[in-house]
Protein backbone atom coordinates (compact mmCIF):
# COMPACT_ATOMS: atom_id res chain seq x y z
CA UNK A 1 0.00 0.00 0.00
CA UNK A 2 1.59 3.41 -0.94
CA UNK A 3 0.79 6.49 1.18
CA UNK A 4 1.39 10.32 0.66
CA UNK A 5 2.58 11.88 4.14
CA UNK A 6 3.20 15.14 4.73
CA UNK A 7 4.69 16.82 7.28
CA UNK A 8 4.35 20.09 9.20
CA UNK A 9 5.93 22.42 11.57
CA UNK A 10 9.05 20.88 13.37
CA UNK A 11 7.96 17.55 12.53
CA UNK A 12 8.99 18.77 8.93
CA UNK A 13 11.92 20.21 9.62
CA UNK A 14 13.74 17.20 11.76
CA UNK A 15 12.55 14.68 8.42
CA UNK A 16 13.99 17.57 6.33
CA UNK A 17 10.84 16.60 3.63
CA UNK A 18 7.71 18.48 3.74
CA UNK A 19 6.20 15.18 2.15
CA UNK A 20 7.40 11.64 0.80
CA UNK A 21 4.98 8.83 -0.58
CA UNK A 22 6.04 5.49 1.32
CA UNK A 23 4.97 1.67 0.94
CA UNK A 24 4.63 0.41 4.33
CA UNK A 25 4.74 -3.77 4.66
CA UNK A 26 1.32 -5.00 5.39
CA UNK A 27 2.35 -5.84 9.20
CA UNK A 28 1.72 -2.00 9.58
CA UNK A 29 -1.77 -1.35 10.17
CA UNK A 30 -1.98 1.80 12.13
CA UNK A 31 -0.56 5.33 12.31
CA UNK A 32 0.91 4.20 15.40
CA UNK A 33 2.93 1.06 13.84
CA UNK A 34 3.54 3.57 10.47
CA UNK A 35 5.26 6.07 13.23
CA UNK A 36 7.20 3.32 14.47
CA UNK A 37 8.04 1.80 11.30
CA UNK A 38 8.78 5.71 9.47
CA UNK A 39 11.37 6.17 12.37
CA UNK A 40 13.52 3.40 11.47
CA UNK A 41 14.09 5.61 7.58
CA UNK A 42 16.20 7.85 8.69
CA UNK A 43 18.23 9.77 11.93
CA UNK A 44 15.53 12.56 10.68
CA UNK A 45 12.61 10.63 11.13
CA UNK A 46 13.45 9.21 14.34
CA UNK A 47 14.70 12.44 15.95
CA UNK A 48 10.87 13.46 14.60
CA UNK A 49 9.15 10.64 15.61
CA UNK A 50 10.95 10.11 19.19
CA UNK A 51 8.25 11.14 21.82
CA UNK A 52 4.80 10.17 19.71
CA UNK A 53 2.56 11.51 22.45
CA UNK A 54 3.86 15.17 20.64
CA UNK A 55 2.46 13.63 17.56
CA UNK A 56 -1.06 14.43 16.24
CA UNK A 57 -2.34 13.11 12.61
CA UNK A 58 -4.86 13.55 9.89
CA UNK A 59 -5.94 11.31 7.73
CA UNK A 60 -7.17 12.53 3.99
CA UNK A 61 -7.08 15.92 5.62
CA UNK A 62 -9.37 14.92 8.88
CA UNK A 63 -8.00 15.07 12.20
CA UNK A 64 -8.17 11.33 13.36
CA UNK A 65 -6.50 9.77 16.93
CA UNK A 66 -2.98 8.04 16.17
CA UNK A 67 -3.84 4.28 16.53
CA UNK A 68 -6.44 4.96 13.83
CA UNK A 69 -6.36 2.00 10.78
CA UNK A 70 -4.64 2.97 7.56
CA UNK A 71 -6.42 0.87 5.10
CA UNK A 72 -7.05 3.09 2.45
CA UNK A 73 -5.74 6.01 3.47
CA UNK A 74 -4.46 8.08 0.48
CA UNK A 75 -2.81 10.93 2.62
CA UNK A 76 -1.82 11.25 6.06
CA UNK A 77 -0.57 14.33 8.16
CA UNK A 78 1.98 14.22 11.14
CA UNK A 79 2.87 17.29 12.91
CA UNK A 80 3.10 18.87 16.50
CA UNK A 81 -0.27 19.95 18.61
CA UNK A 82 -1.97 23.22 16.59
CA UNK A 83 -0.82 26.60 17.89
CA UNK A 84 -3.20 28.59 15.43
CA UNK A 85 -5.62 32.16 16.31
CA UNK B 1 -23.84 32.32 5.40
CA UNK B 2 -20.20 31.23 6.09
CA UNK B 3 -16.99 33.02 5.10
CA UNK B 4 -14.14 31.30 5.49
CA UNK B 5 -10.43 32.68 4.09
CA UNK B 6 -6.61 31.73 4.16
CA UNK B 7 -4.48 34.44 3.51
CA UNK B 8 -0.96 35.94 3.10
CA UNK B 9 -2.53 39.66 3.04
CA UNK B 10 -3.21 41.66 5.75
CA UNK B 11 -7.00 41.73 7.49
CA UNK B 12 -9.16 44.63 6.43
CA UNK B 13 -11.22 45.27 9.84
CA UNK B 14 -13.92 47.39 8.25
CA UNK B 15 -14.03 45.40 5.13
CA UNK B 16 -15.06 42.13 7.00
CA UNK B 17 -17.16 43.90 9.63
CA UNK B 18 -19.24 45.31 7.14
CA UNK B 19 -19.40 42.35 4.72
CA UNK B 20 -20.56 40.86 7.95
CA UNK B 21 -23.00 43.48 9.22
CA UNK B 22 -24.20 43.16 5.76
CA UNK B 23 -24.80 38.94 4.76
CA UNK B 24 -27.74 37.22 4.68
CA UNK B 25 -31.41 38.33 4.00
CA UNK B 26 -31.89 40.31 6.70
CA UNK B 27 -28.55 41.90 7.58
CA UNK B 28 -27.60 41.66 11.51
CA UNK B 29 -28.80 43.39 14.63
CA UNK B 30 -25.55 42.54 16.15
CA UNK B 31 -22.05 42.02 15.34
CA UNK B 32 -19.65 40.74 17.53
CA UNK B 33 -15.71 40.40 16.71
CA UNK B 34 -12.68 39.10 17.91
CA UNK B 35 -8.77 40.16 16.39
CA UNK B 36 -5.69 38.47 17.05
CA UNK B 37 -2.78 40.05 17.09
CA UNK B 38 1.41 39.51 16.74
CA UNK B 39 2.65 40.33 20.42
CA UNK B 40 5.69 42.35 20.79
CA UNK B 41 5.95 41.79 24.69
CA UNK B 42 8.81 38.83 25.09
CA UNK B 43 11.17 39.85 22.09
CA UNK B 44 9.50 38.38 19.20
CA UNK B 45 10.54 40.35 15.93
CA UNK B 46 8.86 38.00 13.38
CA UNK B 47 6.01 34.79 13.50
CA UNK B 48 5.44 32.81 10.75
CA UNK B 49 1.90 31.02 10.56
CA UNK B 50 2.14 27.47 8.73
CA UNK B 51 -0.84 25.45 7.62
CA UNK B 52 -2.20 22.41 5.88
CA UNK B 53 -3.67 23.64 2.78
CA UNK B 54 -7.15 22.40 1.90
CA UNK B 55 -7.18 20.82 5.60
CA UNK B 56 -7.23 23.92 7.22
CA UNK B 57 -10.23 25.58 5.36
CA UNK B 58 -12.23 21.90 6.16
CA UNK B 59 -11.36 22.30 9.57
CA UNK B 60 -12.14 26.15 9.70
CA UNK B 61 -15.40 25.38 8.17
CA UNK B 62 -16.36 22.32 10.72
CA UNK B 63 -15.52 25.16 13.03
CA UNK B 64 -18.07 27.60 11.60
CA UNK B 65 -20.83 24.89 11.10
CA UNK B 66 -20.85 24.56 14.70
CA UNK B 67 -21.33 28.19 15.57
CA UNK B 68 -24.35 28.28 12.89
CA UNK B 69 -26.02 24.75 14.67
CA UNK B 70 -25.75 26.29 18.23
CA UNK B 71 -26.90 29.89 17.61
CA UNK B 72 -29.28 31.95 15.33
CA UNK B 73 -26.50 33.41 12.94
CA UNK B 74 -27.01 35.61 9.87
CA UNK B 75 -22.98 35.64 9.19
CA UNK B 76 -20.15 33.54 10.50
CA UNK B 77 -16.38 35.13 9.42
CA UNK B 78 -13.41 33.63 9.87
CA UNK B 79 -9.94 35.01 8.46
CA UNK B 80 -6.99 33.51 9.50
CA UNK B 81 -2.96 34.95 7.70
CA UNK B 82 -0.36 32.66 7.11
CA UNK B 83 3.53 33.39 6.15
CA UNK B 84 5.47 35.69 7.75
CA UNK B 85 3.53 39.02 10.07
CA UNK B 86 5.57 41.12 12.86
CA UNK B 87 4.33 42.51 16.33
CA UNK B 88 1.16 44.68 16.25
CA UNK B 89 -0.26 42.70 12.49
CA UNK B 90 -3.32 41.09 12.52
CA UNK B 91 -2.99 37.18 12.76
CA UNK B 92 -7.08 36.15 13.00
CA UNK B 93 -10.36 37.84 12.70
CA UNK B 94 -13.54 35.84 13.62
CA UNK B 95 -17.22 37.48 13.38
CA UNK B 96 -20.73 36.47 14.31
CA UNK B 97 -23.62 38.11 13.43
CA UNK B 98 -27.14 37.73 14.87
CA UNK B 99 -30.30 39.71 15.54
CA UNK B 100 -29.43 40.43 18.85
CA UNK B 101 -25.95 40.51 20.98
CA UNK B 102 -26.47 37.01 23.25
CA UNK B 103 -26.13 35.10 20.40
CA UNK B 104 -23.14 37.06 18.41
CA UNK B 105 -20.90 37.15 21.03
CA UNK B 106 -21.60 33.69 22.45
CA UNK B 107 -20.63 32.16 19.14
CA UNK B 108 -17.53 34.89 18.70
CA UNK B 109 -16.26 33.94 21.54
CA UNK B 110 -17.22 29.84 20.65
CA UNK B 111 -15.12 30.19 16.99
CA UNK B 112 -11.92 31.11 18.28
CA UNK B 113 -12.11 28.91 21.71
CA UNK B 114 -12.51 26.29 19.02
CA UNK B 115 -10.25 27.73 16.01
CA UNK B 116 -6.94 27.57 18.56
CA UNK B 117 -7.24 23.52 18.95
CA UNK B 118 -8.89 22.62 15.88
CA UNK B 119 -7.42 23.94 12.81
CA UNK B 120 -4.03 23.04 11.48
CA UNK B 121 -1.86 26.12 11.78
CA UNK B 122 1.50 26.02 13.91
CA UNK B 123 2.98 29.24 14.72
CA UNK B 124 7.47 30.14 14.82
CA UNK B 125 8.82 32.86 16.31
CA UNK B 126 12.08 34.57 15.86
CA UNK B 127 13.91 36.23 18.09
CA UNK B 128 16.92 37.87 16.21
CA UNK B 129 18.65 34.67 15.03
CA UNK B 130 16.91 32.56 17.60
CA UNK B 131 13.61 30.11 16.19
CA UNK B 132 11.39 28.49 18.06
CA UNK B 133 8.27 26.75 17.07
CA UNK B 134 5.86 27.73 19.81
CA UNK B 135 4.24 25.22 22.15
CA UNK B 136 0.27 24.22 22.39
CA UNK B 137 -1.27 25.76 25.98
CA UNK B 138 -3.46 23.33 28.10
CA UNK B 139 -5.26 26.97 28.47
CA UNK B 140 -6.52 26.72 25.17
CA UNK B 141 -7.72 22.84 25.08
CA UNK B 142 -9.59 23.91 28.45
CA UNK B 143 -11.16 26.88 26.26
CA UNK B 144 -11.90 24.60 23.61
CA UNK B 145 -13.20 21.90 26.13
CA UNK B 146 -16.33 23.99 27.74
CA UNK B 147 -18.23 24.12 24.20
CA UNK B 148 -18.31 20.49 24.32
CA UNK B 149 -21.39 19.90 26.35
Amino acid sequence: MTVTMVYFAWVRERIGTGEERVDPPASVTTIAELVDWLALSSPGHAAAFADPARLRAALDQAFVPIDTPIAGAREIALFPPVTGG
Amino acid sequence: MIRIIVQTASIDLLAEITQAETAGERGAGAVATFTGLVRADDGVETLELEHYPGATEAALTKVATGAVERWELSAVTIVHRVGPMHPGERIVFVAAASAHRAASLEACAYLIDRLKTDAPFWKRETRGTQASWVEARDADKDAAARWTS
